[in-house]
C-alpha cells in the first residue's frame, strides 16, 4: 500500500563522472580531498571487527571480578573455618569459655559484646543523628546547608585508628573521672552501671562507635527527607499546622522507612567496626552486664589475636567469627539497603555513605 | 557526482510494536527530500533505518532492502560502522562534544577514526566551518573554546560541520532546527540550500513551510507506512491521496 | 480563649523541637571539633622534618619518626590503586554500558553488598589468598586488602557518572561512525571524567586511613622496606601501635602521625568538592 506508482523525478546532471567512482563496492568520494574516505577504513579490517567484542569481553572480566571477589571472600572464610566448624559445631556460638591454651573457643562473650556495644552506639546516635538531619534538612538557613554537610562528610572520613587514639586519651579519662562515676551514683540501680569506673569498657566502646556512626545515620536520613515530595510538606502546611507539625506528619511519617534504613546502616556500621573498639573496650572475654565493664567484640578479638594464634584451630575460630561477623553485616546491609531503596526509589549507592 | 538512496520493502520493529510498514522509496541524489507527517508517525525512525542506528537502541528489528549508491547497507559485507562512515546525521537537539573545543569536535570524526595527518585536518576542519557557515564566528578560538559553550543555533552549525567533516555522500537531518530560534533556523535552512549541490538530503521536518522552502521532493508518512510522495510542489499544491490533503490542510496532526 | 492556649501549646511545642535539633546537630559537630582540636594540640609541635624522614627509634629513646609508615603507606597505596582503579573503571564501564540487564543487576547488588563487609574480614581473606600462601607479610598483601575493598566503591561511582552523560552524545558519536568502544572509551568515558576521578579520590582517601585489613597483611615494619614482599610499615598501622603502648614518647608521635593522616585525607575530601562544585558541573551539560 505504498506509492510505488507515483513517477521519481530523475537526475539528468551531475551524475556521469565515472572518474570519481573507485570501484563497485565503495562509495565515491563526495568531497574535494578525495584521499579521506580511503583513511576511514580503520575499524573495518579482520582486527578491527573484532575489538568491538573483545572490548565487551574486556569489561565484562571487570564485572566479573566483582562476582569473584564475593565468591572468594565467602570460599576463604569457610574452608579456613572448617576446623572450628567440625570441632564445635553449633555450640560455638553459645559457649562463653575463650581459652587459647586449652583449645577451647566459644564465640558468646564476643556476640554479647559486639551486640551491646552496638546497641549503646545506636541509642546514643539514632536521636543525634536524626535531629541533626531534620536541622539540615528542614530548619537550617539555606546558606549553612552546604557546609554542615560538608563537616558531617568529614566527620564520615576520619579513620577509626585517629577516632580510637581521640578516645583513648580524650574520651576514656573523661569518663573514668566524671561521666562513669556520676553514673554509678545516680543510675547504679539499674544493675547496668556497677563496678570499678576503668574508664576502658563497654561504655566507653559504644560512645566512641555513636561518634562514629553518626554521620552515616544523619546524611542518609538528610537524603530521605530531602525525597519527600513538598507536596507532602505543603498539604499538611495548608491545614494551618507549625513547622514541627509539619516536619512530624508530612515529612517523618512518610519518610519511616527510610530513616529505619538509615539506622540499621548505621547498626550493620556499628557491627563491623574495628580499631576504635579494640582500644577502648579492655579486650576482656567475659559477659557483664555492667556497661562499666571491659568486654571483647567479634571484630576485636580476630584484630588483636589473629596475627599471634598459634595453631590451626586457634586461628580457624578466630576465622569462624570472621564468617560469623560476615554474614550478620550482609543480612543486616542487605535489608537496611531495602528499606533506604523503598524512599529514595533506587538513587546509587553514594561513595562516602560506607 | 551524487549519490541515490534505494529503499525497498523497509519494516522495522521496537520489540512488539511495528514502526515501519513496507517502506518504498527512491531518493534522488544531490537534491533536498524533505520527510513530513504527525508526530509518531516513524520518520525519525525511517532515517534511523538508512543509517543503521535504529539497531543501536534495543530491542529492534529491521527487515528490507535499503541501497546507498551501490552499498547495500544491510547487507552482510558491510559493517554498520562503515555505513555511518558515509552518512552524516544532524541530530533534533544540538549535541556536540561537551568536553571538547570547537576543533576537535569538528575533527572528532576524523581523528576517532584514524585519520593522523595534522596539516590536513586543519584544512579540513576550516573548509567544514565554512560550509556549515560557522567559520567567521568562532575562527579565533578554535581552540580555546568549547563546543558546549556556543549558542544553540552555533552548536547545531557546529554539528552540521562535524558531519560534513567526515565527507558523507548522504546527510541525514533529523528535524535539525526544531530546537532553534528563527533566526538560526533561517541559517540552518539556507545552509541546507548550499548543501544540496554537493550531498543528498534527506530532512524530517514536522514544519511543513520548511519543506516546502527546502525540499525538491517530500514524503507524507502516517502510522508507519508512506503514504505519498513526490515532487514538494506537487505534495502541498494538488495532492493524490485524501490523507495527504486532510494533513497539509491541516485537519489533524 | 481555649483557642489561644491550644496554639500556645503548640507553639512550645515546636520551639522545642527547634531546640533539639539545634542542640542535636551542635553535639553532632562537637566530637567533630574535639578531635581536630586535640590533633592540633597534641600533634602539631611534633611534626617536623626528622618525624617525617626517620625510622622509630627503641623504646626509651626520645626521638625518630614515622618516615618509614608514610612510605609504606604510599608504597601499599599505589599497588592498591594499581590494582583497585582499572579493575573498578572496567566494572563501573561494564554495568554502565553493557549490564542493563539481570546479570548486570546482579554485579551491582554484589558490589554494594561487598561495599557493606567489614574491613577485617577482608583482612582475613587477603591473608588466606596471598600471606598464607607466600608465608610471610608483605606490602603485595596490604595492597591486595586495600583493592578489594577499592573495587566495589570505584565501580558504583564510575557507573553513576557515566549514566549522567546523556544519550545524545553518544549517538552524535556512533552516527559519525566511531566504533562502539571507541565512543564508550573517547567520548562517554571522557565526558564523564571528571566525575569518575572524583570517585577514584574519595576511594583512596577511604582506604588510606584504613587499619584493620593492614594488621596482618603488612604487618608492619621498624625500618625502611622497599621490596613488595616483605613486611611493610604503614601510617594507620604505626598509629595503632603507638596509640596502644605504654610510653609516652610514642604517644606523642601517635599524635603526630594521626595529624599527618588527617591533613593528607581531609586535603583529598575538600579539593573533592570543590572540583565538584566547579569542574562536574561543566562536563555533563
Amino acid at each position: 500500500m505504498s506509492n510505488s506508482a507515483l513517477p521519481v523525478p530523475r537526475i539528468t546532471k551531475g551524475t556521469a563522472t565515472p572518474a570519481s567512482s573507485a570501484g563497485p563496492t565503495s562509495l565515491p568520494p563526495a568531497g574535494e580531498s578525495g584521499g579521506a574516505v580511503p583513511l576511514l577504513r580503520a575499524g573495518t579490517g579482520f582486527f578491527g571487527r573484532l575489538s568491538d567484542p573483545a572490548f565487551g569481553v574486556a569489561m565484562m572480566a571487570c564485572g566479573m571480578t566483582v562476582m569473584i571477589i564475593l565468591v572468594l571472600i565467602v570460599l576463604e572464610l569457610v574452608l579456613n573455618s572448617r576446623l572450628s566448624l567440625h570441632q564445635f559445631g553449633w555450640g560455638f556460638f553459645k559457649t562463653q569459655i575463650w581459652d587459647p591454651v586449652a583449645g577451647n573457643f566459644g564465640a558468646l562473650p564476643f556476640i554479647y559484646g559486639t551486640l551491646v556495644s552496638s546497641l549503646v552506639a545506636l541509642a546514643l546516635a539514632v536521636p543525634l543523628g536524626v535531629g541533626a538531619a531534620v536541622f539540615i534538612a528542614e530548619m537550617c538557613p539555606a546558606r549553612l546547608r552546604g557546609i554542615l554537610s560538608f563537616t558531617t562528610e568529614l566527620l564520615a572520613a576520619i579513620p577509626s585508628v585517629i577516632y580510637g587514639l581521640w578516645a583513648i586519651f580524650v574520651l576514656v579519662p573523661l569518663l573514668r573521672l566524671y561521666v562513669e562515676p556520676w553514673l554509678a551514683k545516680y543510675f547504679g540501680w539499674t544493675r547496668l552501671f556497677e563496678g570499678p569506673p576503668y574508664g576502658i569498657g563497654m561504655l566507653a566502646a559504644g560512645v566512641v562507635l555513636a561518634i562514629m556512626v553518626v554521620p552515616i545515620i544523619s546524611s542518609l536520613t538528610r537524603d530521605v527527607l530531602t525525597a519527600v515530595p513538598r507536596q507532602q510538606r505543603e498539604a499538611v502546611l495548608a491545614l494551618g499546622a507549625t513547622r514541627w507539625e509539619m516536619i512530624r506528619m508530612g515529612v517523618l511519617r512518610n519518610a519511616r522507612a527510610g530513616i529505619l534504613g538509615a539506622i540499621i546502616l548505621g547498626l550493620g556500621r556499628a557491627l563491623g567496626e574495628t580499631m576504635a573498639v579494640t582500644m577502648v573496650i579492655g579486650n576482656r572475654p567475659e559477659i557483664a552486664k555492667s556497661l562499666l565493664a571491659p568486654g571483647y567484640t567479634m571484630a576485636s578479638v580476630i584484630a588483636n589475636e589473629f596475627s599471634e594464634a598459634t595453631g590451626n584451630l586457634y586461628l580457624s575460630a578466630l576465622v569462624e567469627i570472621g564468617l560469623a561477623l560476615f554474614l550478620v553485616t550482609i543480612v543486616v546491609n542487605g535489608f537496611a539497603r531495602l528499606l533506604v531503596w523503598t524512599v529514595t526509589r533506587g538513587v546509587p549507592a553514594r561513595v562516602h555513605a560506607q | 557526482m551524487g549519490v541515490g538512496v534505494e529503499v525497498r520493502d523497509l519494516n522495522a520493529w521496537f520489540g512488539q510494536n511495528q514502526a515501519l510498514h513496507d517502506i518504498t522509496m527512491s531518493i534522488a541524489p544531490n537534491h533536498a527530500t524533505a520527510i513530513i507527517g504527525p508526530s509518531g508517525c516513524g520518520k525519525s525512525t525511517f532515517i534511523r533505518c538508512l543509517n543503521r542506528m535504529h539497531e543501536t537502541l534495543p530491542d529492534t528489528r529491521v527487515s528490507g532492502q535499503v541501497r546507498i549508491g551501490d552499498i547495500n547497507v544491510y547487507g552482510n559485507g558491510t559493517p554498520a560502522v562503515q555505513i555511518r562512515r558515509h552518512v552524516g546525521m544532524v541530530f533534533q537537539k544540538p549535541n556536540p562534544f561537551p568536553t571538547m573545543s570547537i576543533y576537535d569536535n569538528v575533527a572528532a570524526g576524523l581523528k576517532l577514526n584514524g585519520f593522523r595527518n595534522a596539516r590536513r585536518l586543519d584544512e579540513i576542519v576550516e573548509r567544514s566551518l565554512r560550509m556549515a557557515a560557522l567559520w567567521d564566528e568562532v575562527k579565533d578560538q578554535l581552540k580555546k573554546q568549547s563546543g558546549a559553550s556556543l549558542s544553540g543555533g552555533q552548536q547545531q552549525r557546529l554539528c552540521i560541520a562535524r558531519a560534513l567533516a567526515v565527507e558523507p555522500n548522504v546527510l541525514l537531518m533529523d528535524e535539525p532546527a526544531s530546537a532553534l530560534d528563527p533566526i538560526s533556523t533561517g541559517k540552518v535552512e539556507d545552509l541546507i540550500f548550499q548543501l544540496k549541490e554537493k550531498y543528498t538530503i534527506v530532512i524530517v521536518t514536522h514544519n511543513m513551510q520548511q519543506a516546502a522552502r527546502v525540499a525538491e521532493f517530500t514524503g507524507f508518512f502516517l502510522l508507519g507506512r508512506l503514504i505519498e510522495f513526490d515532487k514538494t510542489e506537487k505534495i502541498f499544491t494538488k495532492p493524490s491521496e485524501k490523507r495527504t490533503e486532510d494533513y497539509i490542510t491541516g485537519r489533524f496532526g | 480563649m481555649s483557642q489561644d492556649r491550644i496554639s500556645w501549646a503548640r507553639t512550645v511545642k515546636d520551639h522545642l523541637a527547634t531546640a533539639c535539633a539545634v542542640l542535636a546537630i551542635l553535639l553532632v559537630l562537637l566530637p567533630l571539633a574535639a578531635i581536630f582540636l586535640y590533633l592540633m594540640q597534641r600533634g602539631l609541635s611534633s611534626i617536623n622534618w626528622a618525624f617525617l624522614t626517620q625510622t622509630p627509634k627503641p623504646v626509651g629513646e626520645v626521638g625518630g619518626g614515622m618516615g618509614n609508615a608514610i612510605a609504606g603507606s604510599g608504597v601499599i597505596l599505589a599497588i592498591a590503586s594499581l590494582i583497585g582503579v582499572p579493575v573498578g573503571i572496567g566494572a563501573g564501564v561494564f554495568l554502565a554500558e553493557y549490564g542493563r540487564n539481570r546479570f548486570g543487576n546482579a554485579i551491582r547488588f554484589t558490589a554494594d553488598v561487598l561495599n557493606g563487609v567489614p574491613s577485617i574480614v577482608i583482612g582475613i581473606v587477603a591473608y588466606g589468598l596471598v600471606v598464607f600462601r607466600q608465608k610471610h607479610f608483605s606490602a603485595l598483601a596490604g595492597g591486595v586488602a586495600l583493592s578489594i575493598m577499592m573495587i566495589p566503591t570505584i565501580s558504583r561511582a564510575t557507573e553513576e557518572m557515566l549514566l549522567l552523560v546523556p544519550l545524545s552524545v553518544r549517538e552524535a558519536a556512533l552516527g559519525l561512525g566511531i566504533s562502539r568502544w571507541r565512543t564508550t572509551v573517547s567520548i562517554t568515558l571522557r565526558t564523564a571524567a571528571a566525575g569518575i576521578i572524583t570517585g577514584i579520590m574519595l576511594a583512596f582517601a577511604r582506604v588510606a586511613g584504613e587499619t584493620a585489613p593492614l594488621l596482618f597483611t603488612a604487618f608492619g615494619n621498624q625500618y625502611w622496606n622497599w621490596k613488595l614482599d616483605q613486611p611493610t610499615a604503614a601510617l594507620p598501622l604505626q598509629i595503632f601501635a603507638y596509640a596502644i603502648s605504654p610510653y609516652d614518647e610514642w604517644h606523642r608521635q601517635a599524635w603526630a602521625g594521626a595529624l599527618v593522616l588527617i591533613v593528607l585525607i581531609v586535603s583529598v575530601v575538600a579539593i573533592v568538592r570543590i572540583v565538584a562544585s566547579r569542574g562536574l558541573l561543566k562536563g555533563t551539560n
